[in-house]
């Protein structure tokens, strides 16, 4: 989010503090000081992860109390990302149920997804990118994953790196 | 000079006497059996008439002699056990293992089944008779990975520890990724090179690879596991297509042994793995990766087979013990 504060001692601090009031996780602070700057503001640029979306409005609450202004916020909710490949037989198992049992969950989403096909009644292969709010939820969404797999008889390989 | 007797005259065992006949290793070999006969001969058996014979077909020795005898009455200082693996009893590699221990005798192993089977109590055997047993060679050929672990990582914490195991899968899925070979046809190829026996199960299917985790478990990390407690998932079933699918995001698959001491995982199946990652080697090398708290992490990269290969981590083992442990006559 960008922040416009007042260019006095302390408002840094101020800004900081509420972010970690709601539990956040400061990723990183961006704070250039344009030297042909005629205002008596100054513009901050800090990249966050919030514990759960509905401490998004409890920290804007916080933060205006503060004085200070958010002049943008750019959200992105599908922070993690893991990328695993499957063979078996995808189609006659119902591919759209796989990929849903990890939709269904709400905090994690097979964003993209590849396929290959060589022969009829041959295994399929494919590459599914899952994408997820946080790390447990990935993890949750790889166990779903895992039990889908046992069931179907798939066979999942996951990458050697965590997520 | 140390006297050792030879337990196995296969590739391994050949090996060894190659090795000593090259160097001036100063070791004697006074017994010397394969499974159909023995040699025991208290002034050095001639190990070059010995390879002839076992070249020419024949027996390496009498067959009225077996090895049970060998390790019972001959004298010596080490016995270097290169017999095949069993990993449902270990045996007769075991029993000779503990007769030997019995006789206040070190011992030196390539066999994976009575390290993976029976560690510990060999371990407390060795102990209560005041002497060594070392397996370096049961775990990735010639690299001295579990010398390091032991000394040059001594005060070191290993937190995770992983990598390629099995240089027959890492040949197959090498050939498999570079020239979209089907596994069938990867695996035609690596039993053509001698790279897979004709039942290659015991590769493919990741059990060699879960002896040499046990083996690491048990006997480095002080966990208590068996074969049963890795979860394994082979290499059959993956596709041209599959490689084709981590290729496209700079990655490839290769079957990877895993440790994590503190979550109790001993797990072995085919990973994604970028293709810069250290791990990633060609062919049937094997690699390694050991992350610690002091030294940070580590890969080791090596050959994982071979008579020579093998043979060196038995002769840095039986060296060991000389330097530290100086008897005979």
């Amino acid at each position: 989010m960008k922040l416009e504060m007042r260019d006095q001692p302390g408002q840094l601090v101020a800004a900081l503090q509420p972010i970690s009031a709601v539990g956040g996780n400061i990723i990183a602070v961006i704070h250039q000081r344009e030297t042909l700057a005629a205002t008596e503001t100054l513009d901050v640029q800090i990249v966050l992860e919030l514990p759960e979306e509905g401490s998004l409005p409890k920290l804007l609450e916080l933060l205006r109390e503060q004085g200070v202004s958010v002049v943008r916020i750019g959200e992105q909710r599908l922070l993690y990302e893991c990328t695993l490949i499957t063979i078996g037989h995808l189609m006659h198992t119902d591919l759209s149920d796989t990929v849903d049992r990890i939709d269904t969950t709400g905090s994690a989403e097979v964003t993209d997804l590849s396929l290959a096909m060589p022969a009829i009644n041959s295994p399929s292969s494919a590459r599914i990118t899952i994408r997820s709010t946080t790390r447990e939820e990935m993890k949750k969404a790889i166990r779903i994953l895992r039990g889908v797999a046992e069931q179907k008889d798939l066979l999942i390989i996951e990458p050697l790196e965590g997520v | 000079m140390m006297r050792i007797v030879i337990l196995g005259f296969g590739s391994v065992g050949r090996g060894i006497a190659r090795a000593i006949l090259a160097k001036n290793l100063d070791l004697t070999v006074t017994g010397l059996a394969d499974s159909r006969s023995g040699l025991i001969d208290p002034a050095g058996i001639d190990l070059l008439a010995a390879l002839d014979r076992k070249g020419n077909g024949d027996l390496c020795g009498n067959p009225d002699v077996s090895p049970a005898d060998v390790v019972a009455k001959a004298d010596y200082d080490v016995l270097v056990e290169v017999t095949p693996t069993n990993v449902d009893d270990g045996e007769p590699a075991l029993g000779y293992i503990r007769a030997a221990l019995g006789r206040s005798k070190h011992v030196v192993t390539s066999n994976k089944g009575p390290i993976a089977l029976a560690y510990p109590e060999l371990r407390d055997l060795a102990e209560a008779n005041g002497v060594f047993l070392k397996y370096e060679a049961t775990v990735c050929g010639a690299i001295p990975l579990i010398h390091a672990m032991q000394e040059g990582l001594a005060g070191n914490t290993i937190s995770r520890l992983y990598g390629v195991f099995n240089g027959t899968c890492n040949y197959i899925l090498t050939r498999m990724a570079e020239d979209s070979l089907t596994y069938e046809q990867a695996l035609a190829e690596a039993r053509e090179l001698g790279y897979a026996e004709a039942d290659p199960t015991y590769d493919v299917e990741g059990i060699d690879a879960a002896i040499k985790l046990v083996i690491l478990a048990n006997a480095i990390l002080d966990m208590r596991t068996t074969l049963d407690d890795v979860e394994r998932t082979g290499i059959t079933l993956l596709t041209p297509e599959a490689l084709r699918l981590a290729e496209d995001q700079d990655c490839t698959i290769r079957l990877i042994g895993e440790i994590v001491p503190e979550a109790g995982v001993l797990r072995v199946s085919p990973r994604i793995v970028a293709k810069t990652h250290p791990l990633v080697v060609e062919g049937t090398l094997n690699a390694v990766t050991v992350e610690t708290d002091l030294a940070g992490d580590l890969t080791f990269i090596g050959k994982g087979a071979g008579s020579t290969e093998t043979a060196s981590a038995v002769i840095g083992d039986l060296l060991y013990i000389r330097e530290r442990h100086v008897q005979g006559s």
